[in-house]
C-alpha cells in the first residue's frame, strides 16, 4: 500500500510544499472555489449594504442633505447591481459549487479548470464595475439601464456594461458545469427523482441562466454598439426603438428573479424536513413546480412593461397569475412538512421559517403587481422597491443565510454560535420588516423610486425615518455575524460529521470533507440515503440495514481530518 | 490509515464506481458544448429578435424595409453567394473528418481538417471583402441608421464565432498532427464538429434572413 500511495499523483500534490496562497489561487477543487465565492460575494454584500445605507441616510428626512444627486444616483444603481450581480448570485453559485457535487456522491465538478474560470471572472467583473468611480463616476442609469438614460453618461457606463458581459459569461460557463455535472457524475443509485431538492433548484437555475444570460449579453452588447459606434437599435432617430432595451433587459430580467430566489427555495427546502424531523411532503410535487416556475419563468418579461402600452396586457397578466400556482404548491408542502413535525428551533429553521412568512408577503405583493390597473397605479414607486427587497432581502438573503448556518459545520467542521445565530436572526427580521413594510405605504401614496428629494407630505417623512432605522438594524445584524464566524473559525474543531441528523449524502462525509469528498458511500435507494442509514432501509429495499461500502472507516475519521 | 492511502481508495472507488455512470450515455466534454451551444442560440435569438422588432416597426408604421435608399446595397452578390456556398461545403468536409478519425484515420482526419480550415478562413477572407465594398464603395457602415447596425452586428458577431470556430479547428488539426486522437477518443472534434455546424445553421438563418427576407 505505501508504494502505490507514493506513486499516486493526487498523493503527490497532496503532500507537496506549496505555499497556502499558491494552493489558493490554483484551486479547482469545488469545495475551494465554494469557499472562495461565498467570502468574496460576501466581500460585495458589504459594499452593496453600506451603498443601501448611503441611500437611506440620504432618504431619512426631505431635502439633500448628505450626498448630491449624481452620487445618488451612482449609489442606487452601483447598489443593484452589486447586490444581484456580485452577490445573491456568486454567494448561490458558491453554495451550489461547495455542496452540489458532495450531495450527488461525486469527487468534484464535471469541469474543474473551468469552475475556478467561472469563479475568477467575479472579481474581474467586480474590478470593472467598480472602476467607474475612477474614470469620472460610475454608473448611473439603474441596474436596469434603461435606454436613452442609458446610451448618455460618461465611461462608468461602458464598464458597468463590460462588467455585466463579463459576469454573464462566468453565468453560462457555471451554468454548463452544473448541469453536466448534475447529470453525468451522480452516484449509483442516486436516479433523478432521488435527487435533493437543493440539487433540483440548481439544476432549474442553471437552465435559466443558460438561456437567458445570453440574451441580456446580447442587449449589453447592442448597447455598447450604440454607446460607441453609431448603431442605432435604441434610437429612434436612426430608426431604432427604445422599448427593445426593455424587452431584452426583462427576457433576461424575470428569469434572473427565479435564478436569485430559487438556491434559496431549495435550501429552505433541504432544512425543513431535517428540523421537523420528517420526511419531506409532496417531493415530487416539489420537483414540477420547480421545473414548471423556471417555464413559466420565461413567459412573463413583459408584466416589468405594463406601462409601456407596447405588450399585450392579458397574455403577461394571466401568465403572472399563473406563476402563483407552481409557488402555492410549495407554500402548501413546506407547511404540510412543518405541521406536526418535532421542530428544533435551531437558527437554520428559524431562517427558513423567516423565509417562508416574508417572502409570502414579497409574493403576495407582487400579486398585486400582476393586477394591471393597479401596476398602472403603482408603478415605480416606492411599492415596488418593496416588493423586490421583501422577496430579494427576506427571501434571497434569509435563504442565504439558513444556509450558511445548515452547512457551515460541513464546510468548517465548527458549529456557529446558536446564541449568537438567534441575536442576529431577531436583528434582520425586525429590521427587515422595519425598512421594507413602510415602503409599501410610501408607494401606495406616491412616492416615486430613485428620487434623492421628497416634500414632507402627510406620513412620507415618518416612513421614510422608520425605513432608516430599519436599514440600520439589518447593517447591524451582519455584525454579530462576523463576529459569529471570526470566533468559530478561531475555536475548536467541534462539528460532528452529521450535526444536524441529516437526510442528504454531504453528511455521510467527514466534516469538512477531504479533497476527494467520499471514502465511500452508503447505498442509495430513496431521497433520503442518510436516513436510510442511520434507521435501516425500510420499505425501499433489503430489510436489514446494508452495511456501508467499505468497513471500519469511521473510528479513522478523527485523525485523518487533523 | 493514512490520509494518502484514503485518497487510493477514493482513486479504486471512482474507477470502480463513480465512473460509471459517467461512462454511459453522451460523453461530458460533448454534453458541454452542446450546452454551450444552447446558450449561442439564445445570443444570435436576441440579435434576430432585434432585427424582426425594427422591421416589423418599420413596416407597421407603412415604412419601406430596407429603409429608403438602402433597398439594393445587400444583395445576394457573387462574393456572399460564394461564401455561403464555401461554408456550408466546410460543413461536410468537418463531418468527413469526424468519420475518417472515427474509422481511425488520423491521416485522413487531419487533410479534412486542414481543407476545413481553408474554407473557414475563406468565408472570413469574402466577408471581409464584402464589408471593405460596403463601406468603401456604397458608404454603408454600422452607423448608417438601424439597418446598417442590424446588418453588421449580426454579420459581425457571426464572423467572430466563425472566427472562433476556426481556432477549434486549428487546435484540433496541430493535435492530430502531433498523433493525437483515436478511432474511440476523439471527443474534442467531434465537439468542434458540432461547434462548426452549428456556426453554419447560423449563417443559413442569417443569409435568409439579411439578403432575401426584404
Amino acid at each position: 500500500m505505501a508504494t502505490t500511495t507514493v506513486t499516486h499523483p493526487g498523493a503527490i500534490a497532496y503532500r507537496g510544499r506549496r505555499s497556502w496562497l499558491y494552493e489558493w489561487l490554483t484551486t479547482t477543487d469545488h469545495k475551494k472555489i465554494g469557499a472562495m465565492y461565498i467570502f468574496t460575494s460576501f466581500l460585495f454584500f458589504i459594499a452593496g449594504g453600506v451603498m443601501a445605507l448611503f441611500i437611506r441616510t440620504e432618504l431619512a428626512a426631505p431635502g439633500v442633505q448628505f450626498v448630491d444627486p449624481e452620487t445618488y444616483n451612482q449609489l442606487f444603481t452601483i447598489h443593484g447591481t452589486t447586490m444581484i450581480f456580485l452577490f445573491v448570485m456568486p454567494m448561490n453559485v458558491g453554495l451550489a459549487n461547495y455542496i452540489v457535487p458532495l450531495q450527488i456522491g461525486a469527487a468534484d465538478m464535471a469541469f474543474p479548470r473551468i469552475n475556478a474560470l467561472s469563479f475568477w471572472m467575479i472579481p474581474l467583473g467586480g474590478l470593472l464595475l467598480f472602476s467607474g468611480y475612477a474614470v469620472g463616476g460610475a454608473a448611473n442609469a439603474g441596474w436596469t439601464g434603461y435606454v436613452p438614460l442609458s446610451a448618455q453618461g460618461g465611461a462608468g457606463l461602458d464598464l458597468w456594461l463590460m462588467s455585466l458581459v463579463l459576469l454573464g459569461m462566468s453565468s453560462v460557463l457555471g451554468a454548463i458545469n452544473f448541469i453536466a455535472t448534475i447529470f453525468k457524475l451522480r452516484a449509483p443509485g442516486l436516479t433523478l427523482l432521488r435527487m435533493p431538492l437543493f440539487v433540483w433548484n440548481t439544476l432549474v437555475t442553471s437552465v435559466l441562466l443558460l438561456f437567458a444570460i445570453p440574451v441580456i449579453t446580447a442587449g449589453l452588447m447592442m448597447l455598447f454598439i450604440d454607446r460607441n459606434y453609431g448603431g442605432g437599435f435604441f434610437d429612434p432617430a436612426l430608426g431604432g426603438n427604445p422599448v427593445l432595451w426593455q424587452h431584452v433587459f426583462w427576457f433576461f430580467g424575470h428569469p434572473e428573479v427565479y435564478i436569485l430566489i430559487l438556491p434559496a427555495f431549495g435550501i429552505v427546502t433541504e432544512i425543513l424536513p431535517v428540523f421537523s424531523r420528517k420526511p419531506l411532503f409532496g417531493y415530487k410535487a416539489f420537483v414540477f413546480a420547480t421545473a414548471s416556475i423556471g417555464a413559466l419563468g420565461f413567459t412573463v418579461w413583459a408584466h416589468h412593461m405594463f406601462t409601456t402600452g407596447a405588450v399585450y396586457l392579458p397574455f403577461f397578466s394571466f401568465f403572472t397569475f399563473l406563476i402563483a400556482v407552481p409557488t402555492g404548491i410549495k407554500f402548501f408542502n413546506w407547511l404540510a412538512t412543518l405541521w406536526r413535525g418535532q421542530l428544533r428551533f435551531s437558527t437554520p429553521l428559524l431562517y427558513a421559517l423567516g423565509f417562508i412568512s416574508l417572502f409570502l408577503i414579497g409574493g403576495l405583493d407582487g400579486a398585486f403587481l400582476a393586477v394591471v390597473p393597479f401596476d398602472f397605479h403603482v408603478q415605480d414607486t416606492y411599492w415596488v422597491v418593496s416588493h423586490l427587497h421583501y422577496v430579494l432581502v427576506a427571501g434571497a438573503v434569509f435563504g442565504i443565510f439558513a444556509g450558511l448556518f445548515y452547512w457551515f459545520p460541513k464546510m468548517t467542521g465548527r458549529m456557529l454560535s446558536e446564541r449568537l445565530g438567534k441575536w442576529q436572526f431577531v436583528l434582520l427580521f425586525v429590521g427587515t420588516n422595519l425598512t421594507f413594510f413602510p415602503q409599501h405605504l410610501l408607494g401606495l401614496r406616491g412616492m416615486i423610486r430613485r428620487i434623492i428629494d421628497y416634500a414632507p407630505n402627510p406620513g412620507w417623512v415618518e416612513l421614510n425615518l422608520l425605513s432608516t432605522i430599519g436599514a440600520f438594524m439589518i447593517a447591524a445584524s451582519v455584525v454579530p455575524f462576523m463576529w459569529n464566524v471570526f470566533t468559530t473559525l478561531r475555536g475548536p474543531r467541534n462539528a460532528p460529521d452529521d450535526p444536524w441528523e441529516g437526510n442528504t449524502l454531504e453528511w455521510a462525509t467527514t466534516s469538512p470533507p477531504p479533497p476527494y469528498n467520499f471514502d465511500s458511500l452508503p447505498p442509495i435507494r430513496s431521497e433520503r440515503p442518510l436516513f436510510d442509514l442511520r434507521h435501516g432501509l425500510t420499505g425501499h429495499g433489503p430489510a436489514a440495514a446494508a452495511p456501508r461500502l467499505t468497513a471500519g472507516d469511521d473510528t479513522n475519521r478523527g485523525e485523518a481530518a487533523q | 490509515m493514512t490520509a494518502e492511502a484514503r485518497a487510493m481508495g477514493m482513486a479504486h472507488a471512482e474507477s470502480d464506481g463513480h465512473a460509471v455512470p459517467s461512462s454511459q450515455g453522451i460523453n461530458t466534454a460533448l454534453l458541454g458544448m452542446l450546452l454551450f451551444i444552447g446558450s449561442e442560440v439564445m445570443f444570435f435569438a436576441g440579435l434576430f429578435g432585434a432585427y424582426f422588432n425594427a422591421r416589423a416597426a418599420a413596416l407597421a408604421q407603412g415604412q419601406a424595409w430596407p429603409p429608403p435608399g438602402l433597398e439594393n446595397v445587400i444583395e445576394p452578390g457573387i462574393v456572399p453567394v460564394l461564401a455561403t456556398t464555401v461554408l456550408i461545403a466546410s460543413s461536410f468536409t468537418m463531418q468527413y473528418a469526424l468519420r475518417r478519425i472515427g474509422k481511425g484515420d488520423r491521416t485522413g482526419m487531419n487533410r479534412a481538417l486542414a481543407v476545413t480550415l481553408i474554407m473557414g478562413l475563406t468565408f472570413l477572407g469574402m466577408q471581409a471583402f464584402d464589408y471593405y465594398e460596403l463601406l468603401v464603395d456604397h458608404g454603408f457602415g454600422i452607423n448608417s441608421g438601424i439597418y446598417g447596425t442590424l446588418f453588421f452586428t449580426m454579420t459581425g458577431f457571426h464572423g467572430a464565432h466563425v472566427f472562433g470556430g476556426v481556432v477549434g479547428i486549428t487546435i484540433i488539426l496541430l493535435r492530430g498532427l502531433a498523433g493525437q486522437f483515436s478511432g474511440r477518443h476523439h471527443v474534442a472534434v467531434e465537439a468542434v464538429s458540432a461547434y462548426w455546424h452549428f456556426v453554419d445553421v447560423v449563417w443559413i438563418f442569417l443569409f435568409a434572413t439579411l439578403y432575401f427576407l426584404k
